[in-house]
């Protein structure tokens, strides 16, 4: 067992958990961070993606003893309201089917919009390309990700 | 609480009821009565039975009795219950309703959830709002035909009274329920406000900040943790195991071996390990060493063998019309080809879970993400030997199920594991239980020929099916309709069968037969069409235009598919760029239409599907923005399924996760465009029918482009990649 301090959407917490728990483990089973997804643990299909530092990562292939001092960003964490211009174009598409792969998506998005506001589709598949849908989105995700990028522009690019 | 209720129908067994709760709430419930063995008489449970319900301070509360895994469902009945109740969109809220056979089917399977609801729905929310008008008839003293309901209130236009409908409840409750034959329901695109708009899904608020809602998302006080290892060789036993000393690992609670049943899609033989967190049980099993009794050794090697022996035998005639042999014999050109398609999986990108309650009193809570609760239901009940009434079942946001959660084996596993262990806990399984233990599409050979006249018609056609079954019966998943596209439409047709024995599990697969032997069809008539040196959109209108005896389809709205898909593609106008090139494909099932014109920009053997023209027929469009969304990932789903297959070795699936089953990515997605024709046919579902064609269009794109006709899949056994 470890004692592991995090800094979680601008939170510190403190937990005990064996030393070799994958942050996403450590999300969902300590810190009922549930929003964050399993999907292969192999760190192949992005659904457990969060931003560390503003950079997206595999919460399922990194041990959560690696994250102290990291500044951990998970879907709760992004705007609780839902009012981020990548959540607000997300509803406007109506981009979710399951659902199950879109907090990986929109963290990915985010952080995409972050360093290049106006991104091209070639853009957006480079960027988007380690995030899977089994319920095949992508075309709405291209298109939200525009709207996006668009609202975010409007509002002083707080994405 | 007062009750009045009347039958809707006798031979629907469907009945309407109003009722007013305490607190003041109107409630509109339309259902079919429980089976006699249960006690229907109990009016609070009658809460459950709702579709509608307005509080006495205004609020609305539609209820959606399926599962929802995606298809849009959830949003997509309330609508129609809101259309009918004249009330804004924006005022309603939706809740998700748990497993009760008074809504008799809660499922998701063959499409069926919007033709099926389409009555009910209607006659719940048509109802609601009759009684509304009638109440405000009575309290003004006027008639009702003088009354309208509008967004939410009750309007007489002559004396410029308003009531909103929460001020009428009480009158409302006090009359007599409506005549459902005389209710005047809306069916035609014509009438609709609400429906055929775009919606966006009523989950979304959650979805995207991430909120608790799918089955893996529940935490329960005191739950615990489950994992459960199965015998990776199909049907394989727990001879013994080290549970003593998993037992004393980290975090561990408990660790024991499953009997299991002999049912291959029940409870199989395993061990379950319990801990305080996912991660610990997951670690603890990678100490578990299991000895397994297994006795199979499938290969798809063999099954190979076993195709290419059946090859030349006739095989069980399954449908034979004219005289198929005399007009080859006619023909002024004859067309073989072999098609085969390989075994593939669901990975739904949620792995299966599921969380139980085993109280003290006998009584068993699941929180379920399954397509088919009520069997998950009488599965557990058999299994464990209690009753189904002491079975309550919550239906949880399905992430992801296309055929995959109608088999719920899950359920049982956590049942049984729960009483054991006697708190709440939660099963997870990982990606490669999910790759190791599918029920998965079989594979099948078709050997195909065909006649061609003097006219360039197909004039004869003999199609022999290799697939998987015993004694005459083929495995789950692995039919084909004998009926269904081209049978009728040629004069000449025979379609023969033969069974290759296998042991691993199979089960349906999104769009079941129609998703693969779609892609046979609608390819193999390119190939005709060609020989014929015919355009293949004017030889398959051409070949729409006259039938042989009953076809399963209305040709004239597969015909107005094709030519508006085409239209929008541009087909044989437009001016196509060196190596970019179209093919079309159709393909009816389910009740709906669907043709698409893909477009493919080739570089060698190497193929972008870079944009698809969408035409489908469902008749009156629900929700716009759910209908474009299951046509763009049910085409997204089609391609990308023919880029993968499962392969067996040792009687186990050799493919273990997402690094060797690649499904597709976003730069591999095209565009598409998605037109529909609304006709006033009555709905149908769409989960599935967007499926068939999409992996025959792009092929027929890849041929015009390429030059080489894909008749082995995965792509990369015809020499192509994405």
């Amino acid at each position: 067992m470890s004692n592991v301090s995090l800094k979680i959407n601008g939170q510190s917490v403190s937990i005990d958990i064996p030393s070799d728990t994958p942050l996403l483990w450590a999300l969902r089973d300590k810190l009922n961070f549930v929003g964050t997804k399993y999907g292969c643990g192999i760190g192949t299909c992005g659904t457990c993606t969060v931003l560390v530092n503003g950079v997206p990562m595999r919460s399922c292939v990194v041990p959560a003893v690696s994250m102290v001092g990291m500044e951990i960003t998970t879907i709760e964490g992004l705007d609780p309201a839902g009012e981020h211009p990548v959540q607000r174009a997300w509803d406007e598409e109506d981009v979710p089917q399951c659902g199950y792969c879109q907090a990986g998506q929109i963290l990915t998005a985010s952080a995409l919009l972050r360093q290049n506001p106006n991104p091209s589709d070639e853009d957006i598949d480079s960027a988007m390309a380690g995030v899977l849908c089994r319920c095949g989105t992508y075309p709405r995700i291209r298109k939200a990700i525009k709207l996006a990028a668009k609202y975010a522009g409007t509002t002083g690019g707080e994405s | 609480m007062s009750t009045v209720e009347r039958n809707l129908s006798m031979d629907r067994r469907s009945f309407l009821k109003v009722s007013m709760m305490a607190s003041g709430a109107l409630l509109v419930g339309c259902g079919r009565p429980a089976p006699v063995d249960e006690d229907v008489s109990d009016q609070e449970t009658w809460v459950a039975n709702l579709y509608v319900r307005i509080d006495p301070d205004g609020k609305i509360t539609i209820v959606s009795k399926n599962p929802e895994a995606g298809q849009g469902v959830k949003t997509a009945f309330p609508m129609v219950v809101a259309e009918c109740l004249n009330v804004d969109w924006k005022n309603v809220s939706v809740e998700q309703a748990p497993l009760d056979d008074r809504y008799g089917r809660q499922a998701i399977g063959g499409s069926r959830g919007t033709p099926d609801g389409w009555d009910d729905l209607r006659v719940a929310g048509t109802a609601a709002r009759e009684l509304l008008v009638a109440a405000a008839a009575q309290k003004w003293g006027v008639s009702g035909d003088e009354c309208v309901a509008e967004n939410g209130s009750i309007v007489h236009e002559a004396s410029g009274q308003s009531a909103p409908y929460e001020s009428l409840l009480n009158i409302a409750a006090s009359l007599p329920v409506p005549d459902v034959e005389d209710l005047d329901l809306k069916s035609r695109p014509a009438d609709f406000s609400l429906l055929g708009t775009f919606v966006p899904g009523v989950d979304n608020a959650k979805i995207l900040t991430g909120q608790p809602l799918f089955g893996c998302d529940l935490r329960l006080d005191g739950m615990l943790y489950a994992v459960y290892e199965k015998s990776r060789v199909f049907e394989g036993k727990v001879r013994d195991a080290n549970v003593d000393e998993i037992r004393n690992l980290p975090g561990v609670t408990h660790a024991f071996v499953v009997e299991g049943t002999d049912d291959l899609r029940g409870l199989r033989s395993g061990v379950a390990i319990v801990a305080k967190t996912w991660w610990e049980a997951y670690s603890a099993r990678k100490r578990l060493r299991v000895n397994w009794d297994t006795n199979q050794s499938d290969s798809s090697a063999d099954y190979e063998r076993a195709a290419e022996a059946l090859k030349l035998e006739t095989g069980e005639i399954q449908r034979s019309d004219g005289d198929v042999d005399e007009a080859f014999d006619k023909a002024s050109k004859i067309v073989e080809a072999s098609y085969y398609y390989p075994f593939v999986g669901h990975a739904n990108l949620e792995p299966q879970n599921c969380t139980a309650l085993y109280h003290e009193s006998g009584k068993l809570e699941l929180w379920a993400p399954s397509q088919n609760p009520k069997s998950g239901r009488a599965l557990i009940a058999k299994t464990l030997g209690i009753s189904k009434d002491d079975i309550h079942v919550n239906l949880m946001r399905i992430g992801g199920g296309f055929g995959r959660r109608l088999r719920s084996e899950f359920m049982a596993e956590v049942a049984w594991i729960a009483r054991e262990v006697g708190q709440p806990v939660q099963l997870q399984w990982t990606r490669e239980d999910d790759m190791h233990h599918d029920y998965y599409r079989p594979a099948a050979w078709h050997h195909l020929k065909a006649g061609i006249d003097a006219d360039g018609r197909m004039s004869a056609f003999d199609h022999h099916f290799v697939t998987f079954g015993k004694d005459g019966e083929t495995a789950s998943g692995a039919d084909l309709s004998a009926n269904h596209y081209p049978a009728g439409l040629v004069p000449n047709f025979r379609l023969r069968q033969s069974l290759i024995d296998l042991n691993v599990p199979t089960g349906p697969w999104r769009s079941p037969g129609h998703s693969a032997y779609g892609w046979v069809y609608q390819s193999f008539l390119d190939e005709v069409a060609l020989a014929a040196g015919r355009d293949p959109l004017e030889f398959r209108l051409d070949f729409l235009s006259r039938s042989y005896g009953e076809t399963q389809m209305d040709l004239q709205r597969a015909t107005d598919v094709l030519k508006l898909a085409a239209k929008n593609a541009g087909w044989g106008t437009r001016q196509l760029d060196d190596g970019r090139a179209q093919g079309i494909a159709f393909h009816f099932d389910h009740g709906a239409y669907v043709a698409y014109v893909a477009e493919v920009v080739a570089d060698g053997s190497s193929v972008k599907v870079d944009k698809v023209h969408a035409v489908v027929d469902c008749g009156p469009v629900i929700n716009l923005s759910g209908a474009k969304n299951q046509v763009e990932g049910g085409f997204v789903d089609g391609l990308s399924t023919a880029n993968l297959e499962v392969t067996f070795a040792n009687g186990a699936a050799q493919q273990s996760n997402f690094d060797d089953y690649e499904l597709l990515r976003i730069g591999q997605s095209p565009k598409i465009d998605v037109e529909f024709i609304q006709s006033d046919h009555s709905p149908s579902g769409l989960g599935e029918p967007p499926l068939a064609p999409a992996a025959p269009a792009v092929c027929n794109a890849i041929f015009a482009a390429t030059g080489t006709r894909v008749r082995n899949l995965p792509f990369s056994r015809s020499g192509i990649s994405l």
